[in-house]
């Protein structure tokens, strides 16, 4: 062996190396442990902590009528309240955000207005959540007069996703490679119809999960809930007219009771909450691999 | 269908760095036109000024006139998607549409431009594939994804999506620099084949190919590293390759430089 690295002056590996490498991987590793611990210890409470509660009961009731003593009762008006100001909040944020990062990446070529834009995002994504309520409670309900509404809540949603969707569209769009559109331009496809039928479905994968990151975001907003849409123990499914419930208010409200019944009906909608946008994620996940090549190949 | 090209005095620059300067030229109908040229000389700019995709590039403008039979392709009131409609091209990387079926890829430029219903779609598809000399090998895979192909099937399907739109003239811009040599004779014997019926242009760093393929040749060269590039001298392929009329042509196809 000594003699053949002599020859070619190939070496082995040195101990050095050997134990440098050692070293990065255990701590590669323990780095990696270190991010996973809280995070399935976080899993592992809810879900034990949240069982307790978890049942029909609790998804198909309301909590009217049901005093801060009681048992029973459920998150079902929580549910629908959340369900329905995501969906408003997505309905409002994804198509301006889309828009918006399609016109940063395909048609302002760098100018004026395009840095004044991205850096308006970026103020935007710092935003804490608490301020996006306040904007709405104070011009939508203050000054022009409407009344908490789920869509109120679903506004001041919007505005904490409408950041994300445009950095993760914009990311993805420009990794579409130039090669497909210049390959459309050059079939005679005007520039529109190449980015609705061939940039963005090119990207289409990477934006959806930069939508779900958004809605899982927003999903679990208290503050500016609490400002717009203000609580109600009731069923209310219109989002337009009156208070409105969602489940973190719901956890929110429950948990400061006193007693160990709504202790569990605070970590049962905890639960809830980390299912829905688990589900949210999985229909996210099916409707690109239904649109994926993949599949068809 | 197929149609001259007459080029007048065409520069073409990028930002403020010209790239090509001076050019005028004929390309004949029904034959195949190289371009041949040391790298950075302006072949590939001035093929892409011949249907408008050059002002894709941000910042990239073109002075001169370039005519397609008698009509002025920069004139102010033509649309640059019907150009390009009109003039297709091949690329040199092969890019079939990632998210599409051989099928939709071949029918992508009739489908996106929507106006065509799903029979003339297959008798298209099939003419097209046939014409590219793809379809014996896809015909029954047509609904797999077109990035499942190898290179040169890839390139060929390139090839079928740009005569699917029936262009009146073909670009191409070095079609078989990524190919391997099997797949590169078959892309020359197709462009053989549809020099019958359109106007082809390619772009070429192999002078063999050059020498094989095309009926005429024009040569590109560059004064100086920055300096934009130009036309040195265009003949019948036989001329330029035995017995050029300029010493720079002859330097660069005995390979004494370039």
């Amino acid at each position: 062996m000594t003699t053949a690295t002599l020859k070619t002056g190939i070496q082995p590996i040195s101990t050095g190396r050997r134990v440098k490498d050692r070293v990065v991987q255990v701590l590669v590793y323990l780095a990696f442990l270190v991010a996973v611990v809280p995070l399935v210890s976080v899993l592992y409470l809810v879900i034990k902590n949240g069982l307790a509660r978890f049942d029909m009961e609790f998804l198909t009731h309301s909590m009217r009528n049901i005093g801060p003593n009681d048992a029973g009762g459920g998150a079902y008006h929580a549910i629908v309240g959340t369900l329905e100001q995501v969906l408003l909040a997505s309905l409002i944020a994804v198509p301006i955000g889309l828009l918006t990062a399609v016109y940063l990446v395909e048609y302002s070529r760098g100018g004026r207005l395009a840095r004044a834009i991205s850096f308006f995002v970026d103020v935007m994504t710092g935003i804490p959540s608490v301020v996006a309520g306040l904007f709405i409670l104070a011009f939508w309900i203050l000054v022009l007069g409407f009344e908490f509404s789920g869509f109120a809540g679903a506004m001041a949603l919007s505005i904490l996703m409408m950041p994300t969707v445009v950095r993760a569209t914009e990311e993805m769009l420009r990794l579409v490679p130039m090669d497909l559109r210049e390959a459309a331009f050059a079939l005679g496809v005007p520039k529109w119809r190449t980015i609705v039928k061939v940039v963005l479905p090119t990207a289409l994968t990477g934006i959806v999960t930069g939508v779900m990151l958004a809605v899982a975001r927003v999903a679990g907003e208290t503050a500016p809930v609490l400002l717009t849409v203000f609580f109600t123990d009731s069923i209310n499914t219109d989002p337009f007219h009156g208070p409105q419930m969602d489940l973190p208010l719901f956890i929110f409200s429950q948990m400061q009771l006193p007693n160990q019944t709504a202790i569990d009906r605070a970590w049962a909608g905890a639960l809830t909450l980390i299912l829905i946008v688990m589900l949210l994620n999985l229909l996210a996940r099916l409707i690109s691999w239904w649109r994926s090549p993949v599949r068809k190949g | 269908m197929a149609k001259q090209i007459e080029v007048a005095e065409l520069d073409a620059y990028y930002g403020s760095h010209k790239a090509i300067e001076g050019i005028t030229m004929t390309v004949e109908p029904r034959s195949v036109t190289a371009f041949i040229g040391p790298s950075g000389c302006g072949k590939s700019t001035f093929l892409r000024t011949l249907n408008r995709m050059h002002e894709v590039i941000p910042g990239a403008t073109v002075q001169g006139k370039v005519r397609l039979e008698d009509q002025d392709l920069y004139g102010p009131d033509v649309d640059p998607v019907s150009v390009r409609r009109t003039i297709g091209m091949v690329f040199q990387r092969p890019n079939p549409f990632p998210t599409m079926s051989i099928f939709d890829n071949v029918a992508a430029g009739l489908r996106l431009n929507g106006r065509f219903s799903k029979s003339e779609l297959n008798g298209v598809v099939e003419e097209s594939l046939k014409g590219a000399n793809l379809w014996n090998e896809v015909k029954d895979r047509l609904h797999k994804p077109g990035s499942g192909l190898s290179g040169g099937q890839q390139q060929r399907l390139c090839i079928a999506r740009a005569i699917a739109v029936r262009p009146q003239v073909l670009l191409m811009d070095e079609p078989c620099s990524a190919l391997d040599p099997i797949s590169t004779l078959a892309i020359e014997d197709l462009i053989s084949k549809l020099k019958t019926e359109y106007t082809i242009v390619i772009v070429t760093h192999n002078m063999q190919q050059a020498a094989r393929v095309s009926d005429r040749t024009a040569f590109f060269n560059l004064a100086a590293q920055g300096q934009p590039g130009k036309l040195i001298e265009m003949a019948e392929t036989s001329k330029i390759f035995t017995n050029p009329t300029e010493k720079a042509t002859e330097d660069y196809i005995t390979g004494r430089f370039g």
